[in-house]
């Protein structure tokens, strides 16, 4: 009875998204203001009755109601209670239904925030994002139905893919729809902008809040995804530039990109047109990456239930969409005029610097993600694009991006001088010159690539917590600068894990040890041992530094119950920042076992470094309020 | 039919396992070792989803990096390995794109993207 | 004027050829086939030791006799077992037929023989499975033509279905 509710709630739904998108529409062209108001009951309704449908879908995984043919392929009743909750959306319906309250959500909010640009504007904006939310009902209730029964109903169910059953997992999709869901509000902006010819700086201030947080969100989301990806794949890699990833990445930077330019259309009601195309950009690349993501376009290591059927539907909507968007783009943005010119050394000019890096790094992606399909749909050679491609691309335009953003902060709008800024940036350069020393002298690193990128970490760090250090700084600055510190963070963590890594592998017999610098790995026991719904064989490393014991690590090899198959669990831990990393190899048939050992010197700094990030664009949503400031008088006050 | 004919086969045979295969072992000599390392991360393991063989499980896989560390234990360049699959499975197995016409537009894409941009931005600039 | 007109249209041309491009590739395998690089090429020379009381396998087999085919299986591959009786046609039509076991204890090999058949006149044993590498072989069964030359001249991938029995028979009359 309660999934035939949530189907219901969601077919209801799909029709207040109907008046939500239609109401605004007839009634600014008949200029029926009571008309076009309904678009703000309408969103509230939908998102109540989207939320019902969610929680309907919820308690069916709950209950493990296998009746329910989604419950059954995707669940099963042994499986650990947070999963059976996660399991909602570790799947194509369910996820797609999550996808959909969101954007409910999201269409709630700008419902219910005021709004400095009028009630026309905001209509206008609610019928945007409804006309998108309701190809995504319609997919959702025409080509994947969450609540479709199963007769008769099996006694179990099918089980969750176990490398799904795992917290990294569970929460890193919602993240990364949350942020794309954010970006669909600011492409509902730009549509709106354009259809009202109301792109300025008030605009931008609108829509500045919803890129920061959608990009807060990506950050997370792409940070926890890489993490996962770390430990539980086995490989000890955390980036594979693999499409699914790359999928991911191209809106981020594009929101990047957003951010900055975003700002520039604030202050000085320039590169309009620029910021438009990377608005509608954004979200498009979001639609896209989803799409690639679940048709099965690109093959991929993290291997997804693909459908090719469901992969020309959201083709499709990604057609009328952005296709749509970027139309209107072509007719409107030939009058919303860029804007005022720029001085050479300007922060505007600083900010450009960034967008054509950025929108650089996405070009080089999105090619190098397609270029095989295009040369293969040629007729040309079968060939593939990795990681060495990437990095050799998109390295050296990162790290001008580092150095630049060690500087922009310091100049200011319009027309800056360059004087102060040789003694702002001295800390910062001393930095660099110092961290470079200590590589080449005591740590004997000779590779150009890793001194670079400990040179840029250095600089930008100190960059941006010189800043930070400073009076009176905005909740708007301030979050900028701690996003800065977080790149230089990211970046150390990358350049030094990867420059000072050490790796052995070695066939050992319990009692045996791994030598390696000032390492010593004794293999203490390899024996079974069983978990909620898998059974693992476990080794026990006692790990040594100096000749003290800092660390006990046990990698497993583990076996599932339901589905069946079989995965690898590296034995991790924490030493300062880094990481020592173990996987469990398989038996030689003579009482040896396959360990495979990594130290990784500063590898979680990766991700600290993208939850500074996170961190600094939700401060950024603060704007002009002064923290530090108020902060200060209190203690004086109290010292009074 | 044709099912019930596998169906049958699958009870005739009684192992259907593939044995495992033996565990990797590394090259004594540090230097070859890394240099061996650093060709798997490049080669694409075949039976894989986007893989590189150094990453994967597969049993092919094992007998690439065999075939990596012994070409690379008798002094072979590094390029030379790689040419050695290049030229058995085509460019598909490296994760290096060749340069070559059909590519041009690939390893050209970071200075045209940064070409057209400055050329675009450059009018927005005050003399 | 209007070349200022046609930049903003760009973005929307951009996307059309992406949206044909995708579409254009939908639906098609998510694993590729990788077809041997080998074809028309000469094997490099290799010696296999025997297994399952049949004699060895070495590249002076290939050479001389004419056109073979070279089967590699594994008694743990289903569809090698599947393509068993097509093998035992080619060879009722006359051709000769060498194998290479992959991966595999003899005695599996050997228990396999008996209850497929055993339609090679030579097999090699490839315990480390690096004679995929010298084939350009990626998976089992696969099954190519060799010439008197030792030269590679058709590779077919997958298990041989009863209608390719034909086209393996042309293809060796072809490489005489």
């Amino acid at each position: 009875m309660i999934p035939e509710l949530g189907h219901l709630a969601l077919w209801l739904a799909a029709s207040f998204a109907l008046l939500q998108a239609a109401a605004p529409s007839i009634g600014l062209w008949k200029r029926d203001e009571a008309l076009a108001a309904l678009a703000r009951p309408a969103a509230l309704a939908q998102a109540l009755l989207t939320l019902g449908a969610f929680a309907a879908l919820t308690w069916a995984f709950w209950v493990s109601d296998f009746s329910v043919k989604l419950v059954a392929a995707n669940s099963h009743s042994q499986k650990p209670d947070l999963y059976r909750f996660t399991g909602v959306w570790a799947n194509h319906e369910g996820s797609l239904l999550l996808w959909v309250l969101v954007m409910a959500l999201a269409g709630a909010a700008v419902a219910l925030v005021p709004t400095a640009l009028g009630e026309r504007f905001r209509v206008r904006v609610l019928s945007v994002q409804a006309f998108v939310s309701l190809g995504f009902f319609a997919f959702l209730l025409l080509a994947s139905n969450p609540f479709e029964r199963l007769v008769p109903a099996p006694t179990e169910g099918q089980g969750l893919n176990p490398l799904l059953q795992d917290p990294g997992l569970a929460f890193h999709p919602p993240l990364l729809y949350a942020g794309y869901v954010g970006l669909s509000v600011a492409f509902a902006f730009a549509v709106a902008g354009m259809l009202e010819n109301a792109v300025g700086p008030a605009w931008a201030r609108a829509t500045r809040p919803w890129v920061a947080g959608a990009w807060a969100l990506l950050t997370l989301g792409i940070a926890l995804g890489s993490f996962w990806a770390y430990y539980e794949l086995g490989w000890g890699g955390w980036w594979f530039w693999d499409p699914v990833e790359n999928a991911a990445l191209m809106p981020w930077l594009a929101a990047t990109a957003l951010l900055h330019s975003i700002a520039v259309v604030m202050k000085r009601d320039a590169l309009r047109a620029w910021t438009l195309l990377l608005a509608v950009a954004a979200f498009s690349l979001s639609m896209m990456g989803t799409f690639i993501v679940r048709s099965g376009l690109l093959t991929s290591v993290h291997a997804f239930a693909v459908d090719p059927t469901r992969g020309l539907f959201l083709m499709l909507l990604m057609a009328l969409y952005i296709g749509g968007a970027l139309t209107i783009y072509a007719l409107a943005a030939g009058r919303v005029a860029e804007g005022r010119q720029f001085a050479l050394v300007s922060r505007e000019s600083a900010l450009v610097a960034n967008n054509l890096l950025m929108s650089a790094m996405l070009g080089v992606v999105l090619v190098g993600t397609l270029y095989p399909m295009a040369l293969e749909a040629a007729g040309g050679a079968q060939i593939s694009v990795g990681p060495p491609y990437f990095n050799r691309t998109t390295l050296p335009m990162l790290f001008v991006a580092a150095v630049l953003m060690g500087i922009a902060p310091w100049l200011g709008w319009r027309r800056s001088g360059t004087g102060h800024l040789a003694a702002r940036l001295l800390p910062a350069g001393v930095a660099a010159t110092g961290i470079v020393i200590l590589a080449l002298l005591l740590f004997g690193i000779r590779g150009i690539g890793a001194l670079l990128g400990f040179a840029a970490a250095a600089w930008l760090g100190v960059a941006s917590l010189s800043i930070l250090l400073r009076r009176g700084v905005t909740l708007n600055i301030a979050g900028m600068a701690v996003a800065h510190l977080g790149v230089a963070v990211s970046i150390l963590g990358a350049t030094a894990s990867g420059a000072l890594q050490q790796e052995a592998l070695v066939a050992m017999r319990v009692g045996d040890a791994i030598e390696m610098g000032p390492w010593r790995a004794e293999l203490k026991d390899v024996r079974p041992v069983a978990g909620p719904n898998w059974t693992a064989i476990e080794a026990t490393l006692d790990v040594q530094r100096n000749g003290r014991p800092v660390a006990t690590l046990k990698p497993q090899s583990r076996m599932f119950v339901a589905p069946p198959q079989e995965t690898t669990e590296a034995g991790r831990a924490g030493w300062w920042g880094g990481e020592l990393y173990s996987v469990l190899g398989k038996p030689d048939g003579s009482g040896r076992w396959q360990i495979h050992l990594w130290v990784k010197p500063l590898v979680r700094l990766i991700w600290w470094g993208g939850l500074l990030m996170a961190f600094g664009g939700l401060l950024a949503l603060g704007g002009k309020l002064r923290l530090p400031s108020r902060v200060r008088t209190v203690a004086q006050e109290a010292v009074a | 039919m044709k099912a019930f004919a596998i169906a049958l086969l699958l009870i005739a045979s009684p192992v259907l396992a593939e044995p495992p295969t033996p565990p990797d072992v590394p090259l004594s000599n540090p230097v070859q070792e890394q240099r061996a390392k650093a060709v798997m991360a490049e080669l694409r393991c075949l039976t894989c989803q986007n893989q590189s063989i150094a990453d994967s499980n597969a049993a092919q896989a094992q007998a690439m990096r065999m075939e990596v560390r012994e070409r690379i234990a008798a002094g072979e360049e590094p390029e030379a390995v790689r040419a050695f699959f290049v030229e058995r499975y085509g460019d598909w197995v490296s994760f290096v794109p060749p340069a070559r016409e059909d590519t041009a537009l690939l390893w050209a894409a970071p200075l045209l993207f940064l070409g057209i941009g400055v050329a675009l931005v450059a009018r927005r600039f005050r003399r | 004027m209007k070349g200022k007109r046609l930049i903003w249209l760009l973005p929307l041309l951009l996307f059309a050829g992406l949206v044909a491009l995708m579409a254009n590739h939908l639906g098609a395998p998510q694993q590729q086939v990788i077809k041997s690089h080998m074809v028309g090429k000469p094997l490099a020379e290799f010696a296999l030791e025997g297994v399952a009381g049949a004699p060895g396998l070495a590249l002076v087999d290939l050479k001389g006799g004419g056109p073979v085919l070279v089967n590699i299986f594994a008694s743990w591959c289903l569809p090698c077992a599947v393509e068993a009786p097509q093998l035992q046609a080619l060879k009722d039509r006359g051709a000769t037929i060498h194998g290479i076991a992959l991966r595999d204890e003899p005695a599996d090999v050997a228990g396999f023989l008996a209850r497929h058949g055993n339609p090679f006149t030579r097999i090699g044993q490839d315990p480390g499975g690096r004679m995929m590498l010298a084939f350009g072989a990626s998976g089992v069964p696969e099954t190519y033509v060799v010439d008197a030359q030792g030269v590679i001249r058709y590779q077919h991938l997958g298990e041989i279905r009863a209608e390719h029995v034909d086209l393996l028979m042309a293809e060796l009359e072809k490489a005489k």
